[in-house]
């Protein structure tokens, strides 16, 4: 259903609407008050981005760094608002250090959705073995973080995750695996 | 370049003295957050504040971790000390703060050309790169070097009303902080968002 989604035009992938994977992500977005979404693109989550931008209930915009973006979003929940980032798999291997120094010491509720490069058809040998570090460095600090295969656990897994997130005070790593998004692959 | 850098009329201040001086000007709760290191420690010194916040790692994050509590709490004006070395490890954040204009964030940039904290080493940029030019290059049109103290005071209160984020560089000396942080992460976090209106304490 989600590969499929992949090869329709975007104006169809915007009327599939809130059953998309990444309306279902928007939705819960805003439902958990998350309104600030700091990002580094990534061409999967090309949908998603675009459809924040048009949102006016979001603030949304792009980082040069993702430690930036993480910077950003502890800033703004020790401010009273919540946010999330967004990023891809070799974005993830840049925050071990903000991670270990930052968002776990002071016990920051980060919320990270993470496209998921590097497995299920990956054509780029660097996005494989960059891939192959992230979950290594999530278990190293026992950071939560779930690998989304399935639409119709989606939800569940990201609304339940972002309240989790927040009332534990600990980050969260929400892995957007191809089998949900479709993935990138060589022929695009 | 170089001999520009060298010939400039900015004087040479104390990070300690520097910091005291912009404590001494808030009165509205205004947030602070402290860069790594030196920075954090001078600010420390300069008298806790419950609007204090205080970095441990994570070096380059402290204009990002004052933009998010700019767009957070866009009433409450919010300064970031940072250190030159510092921001050289994250200079696209400038551009990011230059787009989004928060109104109520100014930056100081603390600028001694050394790491002092691990041995006085000159940082790449020393001598041949001049960090106003390169805010104003990022698009920060508000940047300026404070000329001396008095003008850094002058530039402060300048930026507690300007319509976009401000930057003030500074030269300062290439003495340690006064004082240490308490390295107490998450009674940091806490107390701040306490100072923040954020929380109340248990």
């Amino acid at each position: 259903m989600a590969i499929a989604e992949q090869q329709t035009s975007p104006q169809a992938t915007q009327a599939a609407g809130e059953r998309s994977w990444h309306g279902i992500i928007l939705h819960t977005l805003k439902r958990n008050e998350i309104s600030l979404v700091p990002y580094v693109p990534d061409r999967v989550l090309t949908p998603l981005i675009r459809n924040l931008h048009a949102d006016p209930f979001f603030t949304t915009f792009a980082t040069a760094r993702e430690e930036e973006a993480v910077g950003i979003v502890s800033g703004a929940w020790m401010g009273g608002r919540r946010g999330a980032v967004l990023m891809q798999t070799s974005g993830f291997a840049t925050l071990a250090n903000v991670l270990a120094s930052l968002a776990v010491p002071y016990q920051i509720p980060l919320i990270m959705f993470v496209s998921e490069r590097g497995t299920l058809g990956e054509f780029n040998y660097g996005q494989s073995l960059v891939c192959r570090t992230m979950r290594p460095v999530l278990d190293s600090l026992a950071l939560e973080h779930h690998t989304i295969t399935r639409l119709d656990e989606l939800e569940f897994i990201t609304d339940r995750s972002i309240k989790q997130a927040v009332t534990t005070q600990a980050p969260v790593a929400l892995i957007l695996n191809p089998l949900l998004t479709g993935g990138k692959v060589f022929d695009k | 370049m170089s001999s520009n850098l060298s010939a400039r009329n900015t004087k040479v201040m104390n990070r300690f003295d520097v910091t005291s001086r912009l404590i001494a000007k808030l009165k509205h709760e205004e947030a602070v957050i402290g860069g790594i290191g030196n920075t954090n420690f001078d600010l420390w010194a300069a008298g806790h504040r419950p609007q204090n916040f205080y970095m441990l790692g994570s070096m380059g994050l402290a204009f990002p971790i004052a933009l998010g509590v700019a767009l957070a709490q866009p009433d409450r004006r919010v300064f970031a000390l940072e250190g030159d070395g510092s921001l050289l490890m994250q200079l696209g954040a400038l551009s990011t703060i230059a787009a989004l204009k928060p109104k109520n964030l100014t930056m100081i940039v603390m600028d001694n050309g050394i790491y002092q904290i691990t041995g006085a080493q000159p940082t790449p940029a020393a001598h041949v790169a001049d960090i106003v030019a390169i805010a104003i290059g990022s698009g920060l049109a508000n940047s300026a070097w404070a000329a001396d103290e008095e003008d850094f005071q002058r530039l402060v209160e300048d930026a507690m009303t300007a319509a976009e984020p401000s930057l003030i560089a500074v030269r300062i000396d290439d003495k340690p902080g006064v004082g240490t942080t308490r390295r107490d992460p998450v009674q940091i976090r806490e107390r701040f968002m306490h100072g923040l209106g954020v929380r109340e304490p248990l």
